[in-house]
């Protein structure tokens, strides 16, 4: 199993969702208005979408834009912190990698 | 007085509150979309919800405190990035936009006096299998379900140092998560030495034990185990984290052998604690003790006219961090910080002393480390690396070090791995970042817009 997002009806604060769809390397996903692109990659059960210089997964660590292990790219932004970055519908999203060649 | 304050978070809130009370026009910026900080994380507006208390402790606290923001000599800038600050000049650098934007505007503000509350972030130990994906800091668990209702997996082990573990583990619950324990690194007799000598002087913090109690209790509901002394040790998995190692500790945090144990996750939180965020301050010259940022009685730092409050000058909690934010508010304005505001800071203060002395980092911890065990995230520097460079003569000290490993050299410029490095490396954290947040070359090069009206 992986993340997910609190289901609306079981969620206590009472919150109204807008559904959003983002691509990541072209697959859709989706989500609600208000999540960050991590919130909704790690919701959608994706746990790394970037690679290091080694070539090893990372994704979300810190979640507040410190660590920049989250990295990807924005409708051809590159280097977006996806923690701190809210989705907005139709954002095109990249992975990225760092990885050298030798 | 013009009073710029960067941090809308509990410090930075009470700062401007105060500083318009004794009369000044106050200027507050925060990264962020929404007031609050860390600790008063709100959900975003679009989720509209009904019943945000349900999440939300302190709400009707906090709903007094941002009210300041309304105050008609307040301006509020959400979004808002302060990416440098000119020594010379006391100027403010300012990106307003998207998050890592590429076309944020460019504004300046130069101020009468500054105050800096720009807090702090996790602070997470290495041990072997960190690096994985499903291995978060505690305060990335804590963000996510409480600022999206986002759970980071379905089987979530807690551990760390610390009593900001309690508040992680009830809001994963919340969000629906399994918490299959929580782990406190440190035995049950360093936190009760800590807490309990001389209690009287905790009083004025009452409302934290009560918070202390109710955490408490939805761990017992939930069956939640929470076991002192215990720690992660590894983190095991090929892709992602599927099992953690824990070990019983001894009070320097050494590992018992022979007390190993395996839980099977597919997420782990660990936090040791916080680190400050001091880059604008160290911008501004302003002296660090121990990476934080030096204060006199009046929590004025080093440097005439800038101020400093909350996690960056210590860790201490929301209350202290308010504390500290009324009594720079006050003098930055020009005011006399009174005798009730000094009062206030310096119990809160004590509160803080305690907190390190129940949960302190013990210094075995380096005995998780395995040779290639990765230090540096961002450059994949492992320990055995940074040892050899560390015994090499021909390069000393901490400059020829990070050349040598490129250890704190990636993306976050050392953030993350500083004090570790500095710590297993025996040198002082290098703090100087002359770039404070990234600013892309093609905004660097746009015109510069002055302050507007
Ligand atoms: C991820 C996380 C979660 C936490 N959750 C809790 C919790 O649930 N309960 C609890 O008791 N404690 C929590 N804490 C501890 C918490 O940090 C403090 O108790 C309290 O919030 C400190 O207040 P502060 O005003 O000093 O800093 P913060 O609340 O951290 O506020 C600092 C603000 O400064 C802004 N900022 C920083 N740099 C810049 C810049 N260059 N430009 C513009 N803005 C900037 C940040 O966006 C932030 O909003 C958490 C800490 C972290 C790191
Ligand atoms: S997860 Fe650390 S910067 Fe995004």
């Amino acid at each position: 199993m992986s993340g997910w997002l609190l289901p609306r009806d079981r969620d206590p604060v009472g919150r109204t969702d807008r559904p959003i769809r983002i691509t990541v390397d072209g697959e859709p996903v989706t989500g609600i208005e208000g999540q960050s692109v991590a919130g909704m990659l790690l919701a959608a059960g994706r746990t790394s979408w970037r690679t290091t210089r080694s070539g090893a997964p990372r994704g979300v660590f810190c979640g507040i834009g410190a660590c920049f292990d989250c990295l990807l790219t924005v409708n051809d932004v590159p280097d977006v912190r996806a923690c701190r970055r809210p989705a907005a519908d139709g954002d095109e999203v990249r992975t990225q990698s760092r990885e050298e060649t030798a | 007085m013009n009073v710029v304050i960067v941090g809308a978070g509990p410090a930075g809130l009470a700062a401007a509150e105060h500083a318009l009370r004794a009369g000044a026009r106050v200027t507050v910026l925060d990264q962020a979309e929404t007031p609050g900080g860390q600790y008063h994380r709100m959900l975003p507006e679009v989720y509209a919800a009904r019943r945000p208390d349900r999440i939300q402790h302190g709400r009707a606290e906090f709903d007094r405190r941002r009210r300041v923001l309304a105050h008609p000599r307040c301006r509020w800038w959400p979004g808002s990035t302060v990416w440098a600050f000119d020594r010379a000049e006391k100027r403010v650098h300012v990106l307003r936009g998207p998050s890592d934007g590429s076309g944020r505007r460019r504004l300046t503000l130069v101020p009468d006096a500054l105050i800096l509350a720009t807090g702090a972030h996790d602070r997470t130990l290495p041990f072997p299998g960190w690096e994985l994906p499903g291995v978060y800091t505690a305060g990335a668990a804590q963000a996510l379900a409480k600022g999206e209702r986002v759970a980071i997996g379905g089987r979530v082990l807690v551990a760390g140092a610390g009593p900001f573990l309690l508040p992680v583990a009830e809001s994963l619950l919340g969000v629906g998560a399994e918490v299959v324990a929580v782990l406190e690194a440190n035995p049950a007799s360093t936190v009760r030495k800590g807490w309990s000598s001389r209690p009287w002087r905790l009083a004025a913090h009452a409302g934290k034990a009560g918070e202390l109690v109710r955490y408490a209790a939805t761990l017992a509901r939930h069956r939640v185990p929470y076991l002192m002394g215990r720690a992660v040790i590894e983190a095991r998995g090929a892709d992602r984290v599927r099992e953690v190692v824990t070990a019983k500790l001894r009070a320097d945090w050494s590992v018992v052998p022979g007390t190993e144990r395996t839980y099977e996750v597919d997420a782990v939180c660990v936090g040791h604690g916080f680190s400050p965020q001091p880059e604008l301050a160290v911008a501004a010259g302003c002296v660090l003790d121990d990476g934080f940022v030096r204060v006199d009685t009046v929590q004025q730092t080093t440097v005439d006219g800038v101020f400093a409050a909350g996690e960056i000058t210590g860790i201490g909690g929301a209350i202290t961090a308010a504390a500290e934010g009324a009594v720079a508010g006050r003098a930055a304005a020009g005011g006399t910080p009174d005798a009730a505001l000094l009062r206030a800071r310096d119990r809160a203060r004590t509160f803080a002393e305690r907190l390190a002395v129940a949960h302190p980092i013990g210094p075995a911890w380096r005995s998780w480390l395995r040779e290639d065990t990765i230090v540096c995230r961002c450059e994949e520097t492992t320990y055995g690396e940074l040892t050899r460079a560390t015994e090499d003569e021909s390069c000393p000290g901490p400059h020829a070090l990070k050349l040598g490993t490129r250890a704190g050299l990636g993306p976050c410029q050392g953030r993350i791995c500083g004090p570790t490095v500095a710590e297993l490396c025996g040198g002082a954290e290098r703090h100087h970042r002359p770039i404070v947040q990234p600013i892309r070359l093609g905004e660097l090069a746009a015109r510069i817009e002055g302050e507007p009206e």
